[in-house]
């Protein structure tokens, strides 16, 4: 929670995969989208999910998020399981203890700005922290368009919008899913920039979906995805390294 | 194209299926209407034929006992020398009248429906042709009678049981010689009749030996024309001849008449509902052009010109059209064969026939649904056509711009302006306002429907912060989804707000009239009770005053008894009153004179008609009894106009000589102590224990009229729900639209937190928030046209005042919420079991 001191942050866990599987269908067309992952994602830190198409980077966000089910293994998110819970409750600590950044902004068209930015509380019904809200919305630079609707906003304006949603609700886990992918280079960058601040400054913790290696740069830690299995995980990546290790896996997936 | 089209048909099925439906509904209710009608009108005119099938020459006189200037109808002589004319097989004669059976409860057996009597005229072999009995046989003794066998079954008389019953005079008891079955309509409608023999009837309902009517029967072979030419000189001067044929003929001809004049007010209720479908339609197919800009522009791109796109989707709607027609076609068959038997459930027993279906029905039933959906599908397919080719390269979908609104709003705002103007120029026009009000109500229903998008955004805005107090965010959103496109919203609530104009407008009008009526008894009559004949039209017999005088508790009693007589050389109408009592039961406001000289032989005359002649009391004016006796008669009170009473009144006395069978709609009778049950039954046995007499008191009489009004009311009612249900598919429609194109936002919604039943509310909401919007427009509409046809109407209804039932408003706006809530529950489930992931998934 928000009161945590950020000393205990550093070490405890956000979230927590363990031995998580997923399958669909059955017998001959079985496919196994998640095979056994077991993965901690530590409080304060950014981290970026690699891997190509069909490696099972979203469904492993999808189901640390409580977006989706999955067939064995366990979710714990601070310090609730997921499995057991009904859809009521999955929708309830998602609203209070995730915020979401999607790839397609997913911004409430009838909205203005400071609305859809406010929208996670409104669903609460809780009062949002006002001086933390304006940090928020200063940190993205939002504060002269808070009364504009998102479709008087670039992608990229948008997309800051969509940030600051994530942010406002003090989340205990952010997770992003390929946030850059709508953007132009400039704007993919800013956006990244305020997550990495969030994750520096103020302590908050991002999980990101990417398949962009200059994207996956700015986390603390990249974890590489193929065929459902965690292959590797690389710290304080380059946008170059990440480029190689992913050179290296699709030679080594065309060579098996 | 049109493969394209159908194609695109058979994928949008789910989408359609409202549109289907809509189509559908409207084409069953034309062609149930007409095939009804059709089969119903065959079935008349067989039974009508089938009736005068032996009847050669039928004689009607129109003779009746109470008209003494009359001749007296057909004597027996006559009808003796017609028989013995040329080529006549037999000659019947008949006397009808009123006659009344009271069942196991002592009322009237059939009340509402004919009451007749008539006599049993055996012929030669015994037998009266006209009935056919079923137990027994017809009467031919003075105390006997015979009954119809459902009035008998209803009495749950039988053969030898004791009967009693009414004719104008006292109650009679007879005994039940037989009971017959027959092809009378008025009887199978639900009326009784009864048999006398033909010296009773006679004796009860004309003049001993002479009859009303005659029906000559043909011997085989004989010309019936040459029939009627010999009868003619024999019948006295005011009786009409004609031969069976050409009654038959008249017959149908009349049935006709009356048949097309419900089909007329059925075709009415029809057109609205298709009317009310137009706008489901053209939602429907904006969306489904909304949907396929990308694939339209391609087509666009590749060659295909704006005519071929615009052909396309009319094609389309073409086989929509098609495919509802003939389902609705089908379903309208079956609708007027369960029409059919339904009616009979009613008591009321049709003649019956084969279900007719003639060439126009089918042609009728196709043309418009055809008609209609290609119609509704022409904006749709001119907006198809102006999407550019290059749309198929933008990722954005066309998005309906506000900028077009503007021209819109103008031409809508003129419009109704000139509506309202125009009804409000009728209303003040007053009587023969009501062509303008027609006219004007058109437009401004026509104006507020293009204006409808426009004032969808501040209307709804006034409930969006109570949504948003009482249901959060739910309530705040649906709000405002609800008027993200104004267009489809308008749509929507234009058909609940036509619907509601209608069913407001009607009410509106029905409780002022019913509150008029009302107004008027409490105000007009001070009598405890109102004594008339059951059977509406006939009157009292005048041993029923002297009777209602001798009833114990009864403190004044006067009839109002209609006569005409001619008043210093014009015609007025007069009731023949009790001087002295008439003033206790009826509120006669004097303006000059005194009433009390009624007694002295003077007569009463209301102020305006005083004052048009310049009489004044004292005025001694000469008159001219109906008899065509003259006298002299003089004023001696003048009374302010009434619209309860006559003209003049007259003391019965002066009546008497002249009028020896008076004509007694009504009397009045006040009893010591009001209106008790005590009081009551004094009255019912001081008359014998009529069951052809009623007696009603003051709530009595309010509840018959305001019984036929709410009536009235409830056949619109159930009409125009037709038009309502139509209305609610369309809400439903909207919502599964807003649904479908809304997948992503709501799968954000359920991602950052909204759990599935605040989804549902805000789907549901978002319904209920277009259905009121809709009702409210309709109820304002509907409660601004009555007032003025109220106004073309005030002038002859005194006490008008208009009455706003509230709480049939309240109870019609509480409808359209729980209209929304249903609509909505389809659209909603599927919002809340959307699959969050491919809903937030980027393409």
């Amino acid at each position: 929670m928000t009161t945590t001191p950020t000393a205990h942050r550093a070490t405890a866990v956000a979230a927590r995969a363990v031995e998580l599987s997923k399958v669909y269908g059955t017998g001959e067309t079985q496919v196994v989208a998640l095979d056994q992952v077991t993965v901690d994602f530590r409080q304060g830190e950014f981290t970026a999910i690699m891997g190509p198409s069909g490696s099972g980077k979203s469904t492993l966000m999808h189901c640390v998020a409580g977006l989706d089910s999955f067939s064995s293994g366990s979710v714990r998110i601070g310090e609730t399981e997921l499995g057991s819970l009904k859809d009521k409750q999955l929708t309830q600590l998602r609203r209070d203890k995730i915020g979401f950044i999607f790839q397609a902004f997913n911004l409430l068209p009838t909205l203005t700005a400071l609305e859809n930015i406010t929208l996670p509380m409104d669903i609460a019904g809780r009062k949002p922290n006002k001086e933390w809200l304006d940090q928020v919305i200063s940190m993205v630079g939002l504060a002269d368009r808070l009364g504009h609707r998102p479709t008087q906003l670039s992608g990229g304006q948008q997309q800051r919008v969509a940030v600051a949603r994530a942010l406002a609700s003090q989340p205990e886990i952010i997770f992003g899913d390929e946030p850059t992918g709508n953007l132009d280079s400039r704007s993919g960058a800013e956006v990244l920039g305020f997550l990495r601040n969030s994750v520096r400054e103020l302590g908050q913790t991002v999980v990101m979906v990417t398949h962009d290696p200059v994207a996956a740069s700015y986390a603390d830690r990249v974890i590489f995805l193929a065929d459902g299995r965690i292959v590797d995980e690389m710290l304080q990546p380059s946008a170059d390294g990440v480029l190689d290790r992913m050179k290296a896996f699709e030679a080594k997936g065309r060579t098996s | 194209m049109f493969k394209t089209a159908l194609r695109n048909v058979l994928a949008h099925k789910a989408r359609l299926l409202m549109t289907v439906l809509a189509v559908m509904l409207g084409v069953a209710f034309v062609s149930g209407t007409l095939v009804f009608t059709d089969t119903l009108g065959s079935a008349f005119r067989n039974q009508s034929s089938k009736s005068y099938d032996k009847v050669a020459v039928a004689v009607t006189t129109y003779a009746s006992r109470d008209d003494t200037e009359r001749e007296a109808g057909v004597s027996k002589q006559t009808l003796q020398k017609m028989e013995r004319l040329d080529g006549v097989a037999s000659a019947t004669g008949r006397v009808d009248g009123f006659a009344g059976v009271a069942g196991t409860d002592g009322k009237l057996i059939g009340q509402g429906w004919a009451n007749k009597g008539g006599n049993f005229a055996p012929g030669k072999d015994g037998k009266d042709p006209a009935y056919t009995f079923a137990q027994g046989s017809g009467p031919v003794k003075d105390d006997q009678i015979a009954l119809d066998k459902d009035t008998a079954s209803k009495g749950e008389y039988h053969v030898g049981d004791s009967v009693r019953v009414a004719t104008n005079g006292p109650v009679k008891t007879y005994q039940l010689a037989g009971v017959f079955t027959t092809e009378d309509g008025a009887v199978n409608a639900g009326g009784s009749l009864v048999l006398f023999d033909t010296a009773v009837a006679q004796k009860l309902y004309l003049k001993p030996g002479y009859f009303q009517n005659v029906s000559v029967a043909a011997a085989p072979g004989a010309d019936a024309q040459k029939i009627l030419d010999e009868v003619k000189p024999l019948l006295p001067k005011d009786a009409d001849a004609k031969t069976g044929k050409a009654l038959a003929d008249q017959e149908a001809k009349d049935i006709e008449k009356g048949l097309s004049g419900l089909n007329q007010m059925l075709l009415v209720f029809a057109a609205i509902a298709l009317f009310v479908g137009i706008f489901l339609i053209s939602n429907t197919f904006t969306m489904l052009v909304a949907q396929r800009t990308r694939e339209l522009a391609l087509m666009r791109a590749v060659g295909a010109s704006r005519g071929q796109v615009r052909r396309s989707v009319l094609a389309e709607a073409l086989v929509v059209g098609i495919v509802a027609s003939v389902i609705g076609f089908a379903l309208g068959v079956g609708l007027a064969s369960g029409l059919q038997s339904a009616i009979g459930m009613f008591g009321a027993k049709m003649p019956a026939g084969p279900l007719i279906i003639s060439a126009t029905p089918v042609i009728a039933a196709l043309a418009v649904g055809i008609f209609v959906t290609v119609v509704a599908a022409l904006l749709p397919a001119w907006r198809a056509a102006k999407i550019p080719p290059v749309a198929a390269m933008n990722s954005v979908h066309g998005v309906a711009t506000t900028k077009s609104l503007v021209v819109r709003n103008s031409i809508g705002g003129v419009i109704t302006l000139a509506g309202a103007a125009a009804v409000v120029a009728g209303a003040a026009a007053g009587k023969d306002g009501k062509v303008i009000i027609g006219f004007g109500a058109f437009l401004a229903l026509v104006g507020i429907i293009i204006l409808i998008p426009l004032l969808s955004r501040p209307i709804i805005a006034l409930v969006r912060p109570a949504l948003s107090k009482v249901f959060g965010v739910s309530g705040k959103l649906a709000s405002q989804n609800a008027v993200r496109n104004p267009r489809r919203t308008g749509a929507t609530a234009s058909a609940l707000a036509i619907g509601l104009t209608l069913v407001t407008g009607l009410s509106v009008l029905g409780v002022t009239l019913g509150t008029a009526i009302d107004k008027m008894t409490t105000d007009n009559i001070k009598a405890d009770y109102m004594v008339q004949m059951a059977a509406g039209g006939s009157g009292l017999d005048k041993d029923v005053l002297s009777a209602l005088r001798k009833a114990p508790g009864v403190s004044a009693v006067s009839p109002k008894q209609s006569s005409y007589v001619k008043l210093g050389g014009i015609d007025e109408s007069v009731a023949g009153v009790t001087p002295g009592d008439i003033e206790k039961v009826i509120s006669v406001e004097t303006v000059s004179g005194s009433l009390a000289t009624l007694g002295q032989g003077r007569i009463a005359v209301d102020d305006k008609t005083a004052a048009k002649h310049g009489w004044k009391p004292g005025s001694q004016l000469p008159v001219e009894f109906s008899d065509k006796k003259k006298g002299q008669l003089t004023i001696g009170a003048t009374f302010k106009e009434n619209e309860f009473l006559d003209t003049v009144l007259v003391p019965t006395t002066l009546l008497a000589p002249h009028d020896p069978q008076p004509y007694i709609p009504q009397v009045f009778v006040k009893t010591d102590g009001g209106a008790t049950s005590a009081n009551e039954k004094a009255l019912v046995s001081a008359l014998g224990d009529n069951p052809a007499i009623s007696i009603m008191d003051q709530q009595d009489i309010r509840n018959e009229f305001g019984g036929m009004i709410n009536t009235l009311l409830n056949i619109m009612y159930g009409l125009l729900a037709m038009a309502l249900l139509i209305a609610v598919l369309g809400v439903v429609n909207t919502l599964a639209m807003s649904v479908f194109e809304r997948q992503q936002e709501i799968g954000m919604l359920r991602a950052i937190g909204l759990d599935r039943g605040r989804v549902k509310t805000m789907i549901r909401l978002e319904a209920v928030v277009i259905s009121l919007f809709g009702a409210v427009i309709g109820v304002g509409l509907g409660s601004f046209l009555a007032w003025a046809i109220g106004q073309t109407i005030k002038g002859s209804i005194p006490n008008y005042a208009l009455v706003m039932p509230w709480d049939r408003i309240g109870i019609f706006l509480l409808l359209a919420a729980l209209v929304g809530v249903l609509a909505a529950m389809w659209p909603a489930r599927s919002a809340a079991r959307l699959n969050m992931l491919t809903a937030i998934k980027t393409e």
